[in-house]
């Protein structure tokens, strides 16, 4: 099978500092692919050179077969992304975001309409959907905002920490949209500080300084490293850390 | 150009939504609009002036009272001597001092001159200027009668020149005939610059901009759609502007509506592009702020509404030159009071036109979907 994502030593240098060093790694269709690391380690930089947000300076990368170089418009078409801001509008309701976000990927009117009852019935939000969204709870907002970044049906969906702050409940349903979503084809890539959340992807890599320190199945890095979780495999890469925020 | 349509319905939402948002475009520039014209006159009036009376004569009387009854001058008070009569000054109590010298109506009399002091307080200058002409002008009035009183002629055998002016376009000299449609102007520019760079700057403080980015919509697309609702917005209080003017202010322009309009755009055209040139360059609405206060300020003081460009020194009138109100502003008096043609203001016109070209294209060319 055609790998979704692959890059050969991506790379990405703010000045001296290099922020991504060199990322070689594949992922496969269908995939959740877990993407650890500390703070400041690399991985939103690395997420958003493969988003198309920020220029590599070195390195090839290629999403859904588009180079990231030069095919940025195709790669936005097959992406959908959740940053680790919220990014949906605080001032307009449930459908309106929907509608919007639809609508700026040239999804025709009846189209989203659709779309539109197919999510609120999944998310069960049928009954918010003229609330402003600054009125909904944080894990509704977060389940919302997924939803939103799957609603021109991309194939590959990168989120960026997307349960930050988000009670266990509502993360545990969080991640049974993701699982929805892969079961239906769509390749995740997501960032994450719960070790738990890492056990629930089918590979995991961990950056350490810029670097990728390590990328397997769960299963195979504990056996690796000798852990009986993914927690304390991370602590033994992360602590070697040089650097900090 | 379905992307337009979406963008454009969720900016009108958005603004529509937010009554802070109407309160600033409207209800301010109205109550602006109604209070500085009113409040801020040029005819100078109410200036203080102390008079030390040493001669006590018929003549100081005659000279006091003309100058009372002038309109110009209130009088703060008499007092004895120069000295004190300073004082009055710099209590700043009183703009100018009058020293009529004792022996006043004796030595004008017999030698026919006497000389009088006039003390003036320059610190407001233009008090200070005017009041000394208004009183210059009131002592040779004065001085013409007495010699005509000593002639025991009457006026129609001394031969005189005077002048007769009239005031074209503004015959009565009607100060708010003037500044209406200057301050008008000053309210667009910070609408235009200030809320569109602010609204951009919003999304990105709110990350919203971000989410915008991943998508595959077109970086003009983006902008127009960003632009295009502060054009109907400024359109709508232009014409609430024109409006006010006319019903608070009896002011009917007396050129067309047309040209009004069509050069209202081109100078939303330029000021937008400001306002979008400011937004690429801020990460904050405070930066975004501070950066639109910088320009409007200077724009408001230099570009002619409350000093006339003409009496620059020469570099600052290039400078003023690139400033998109300054043609603004003339174009409005020139249509407003003279009823102006489009092919009067075409220079102007077109000025506002390279002025926003410059902005715009900048403001593309540094503005970037990816970092």
């Amino acid at each position: 099978m055609r790998p979704v994502i692959k890059t050969d030593k991506l790379t990405k240098r703010f000045g001296a500092f290099v922020a991504a060093n060199e990322l070689t790694f594949e992922v496969e269709k269908g995939e959740i692919f877990g993407f650890l690391g500390a703070n400041g380690a690399g991985k939103t930089t690395a997420m958003r050179m493969l988003c198309g947000l920020l220029m590599p300076s070195s390195g090839k990368a290629t999403i859904a077969g588009f180079d990231v170089y030069t095919q940025t418009d195709q790669i936005k078409r097959r992406i959908g992304y959740m940053s680790q801001k919220f990014s949906l509008y605080d001032d307009l309701t449930v459908t309106e975001n929907i509608r919007f976000y639809g609508g700026i990927y040239g999804m025709e009117i009846k189209e989203i309409k659709a779309k539109t009852l197919e999510l609120l019935a999944e998310l069960q939000l049928e009954k918010e959907a003229k609330t402003l969204v600054r009125d909904l709870p944080l894990g509704w907002k977060q389940k919302l905002a997924f939803s939103v970044s799957l609603v021109h049906s991309p194939d590959i969906v990168f989120l960026d920490e997307p349960t930050g702050g988000v009670d266990p409940v509502t993360r545990r349903q969080f991640w049974d949209l993701i699982y929805h979503a892969a079961d239906k084809g769509v390749t995740v890539f997501v960032t994450t500080h719960y070790m738990d959340e890492a056990e629930y992807c089918n590979r995991v890599s961990i950056m350490v300084d810029g670097v990728i320190a390590a990328l397997d199945s769960p299963a195979k890095l504990k056996k690796k490293y000798g852990y009986d979780n993914i927690e304390d495999v991370f602590y033994e890469l992360a602590r070697k850390a040089k650097r900090s925020e | 150009m379905k992307t337009l349509f979406f963008l454009l319905e969720k900016e009108f939402k958005q603004l529509m939504r937010n009554k802070g948002v109407i309160r600033t475009l409207f209800i301010m520039p109205a109550v602006q609009l109604i209070l500085m014209p009113m409040a801020a006159d040029y005819s100078v009036k109410n200036i203080h002036i102390a008079v030390v009376d040493n001669d006590h004569s018929t003549y100081s009387q005659k000279l006091i009272n003309k100058i009372k009854s002038s309109g110009y001058f209130t009088l703060t008070g008499y007092a004895p001597s120069y000295k004190e009569a300073l004082v009055l000054v710099e209590q700043d109590k009183a703009d100018l001092t009058l020293h009529i010298p004792a022996g006043f109506e004796r030595t004008l009399v017999r030698e026919n001159t006497e000389k009088i002091y006039v003390a003036i307080n320059a610190i407001s200058g233009t008090k200070a200027s005017l009041g000394g002409a208004y009183l210059t002008s009131i002592m040779q009035d004065f001085n013409n009668q007495i010699r005509l009183q000593w002639l025991h002629g009457t006026p129609d055998n001394t031969p005189q020149v005077t002048v007769a002016p009239y005031y074209w376009y503004n015959p009565f000299m009607d100060y708010h005939l003037y500044m209406v449609p200057g301050i008008l102007v000053t309210l667009i520019t910070a609408l235009a610059a200030m809320q569109s760079a602010f609204n951009i700057v919003a999304e990105k403080e709110s990350g919203t901009i971000e989410q915008i980015n991943v998508t595959p919509i077109k970086k003009h697309i983006f902008i127009i759609g960003k632009l295009l609702p502060f054009l109907v917005l400024a359109t709508l209080v232009f014409t609430m502007g024109l409006i006010l003017a006319r019903v608070i202010y009896g002011i009917v322009p007396l050129g067309s509506l047309v040209t009004l309009y069509l050069s209202l755009i081109m100078y939303l055209f330029a000021m937008l592009g400001l306002g979008l040139l400011i937004s690429t360059y801020s990460n904050t609405q405070m930066q975004a702020m501070s950066l639109a206060f910088f320009f409007i300020n200077i724009f408001n003081m230099l570009s002619g509404v409350f000093t006339s460009i003409d009496s620059m020194p020469l570099w600052a009138q290039y400078i003023v030159e690139t400033f998109p109100p300054s043609h603004f502003i003339k174009i409005m008096r020139m249509v407003v009071l003279k009823g102006s043609g489009l092919g009067d203001i075409t220079y102007h016109l077109a000025a506002m036109f390279v002025i926003g070209l410059v902005f715009n294209t900048w403001a593309v060319l540094n503005y970037s979907k990816r970092s």
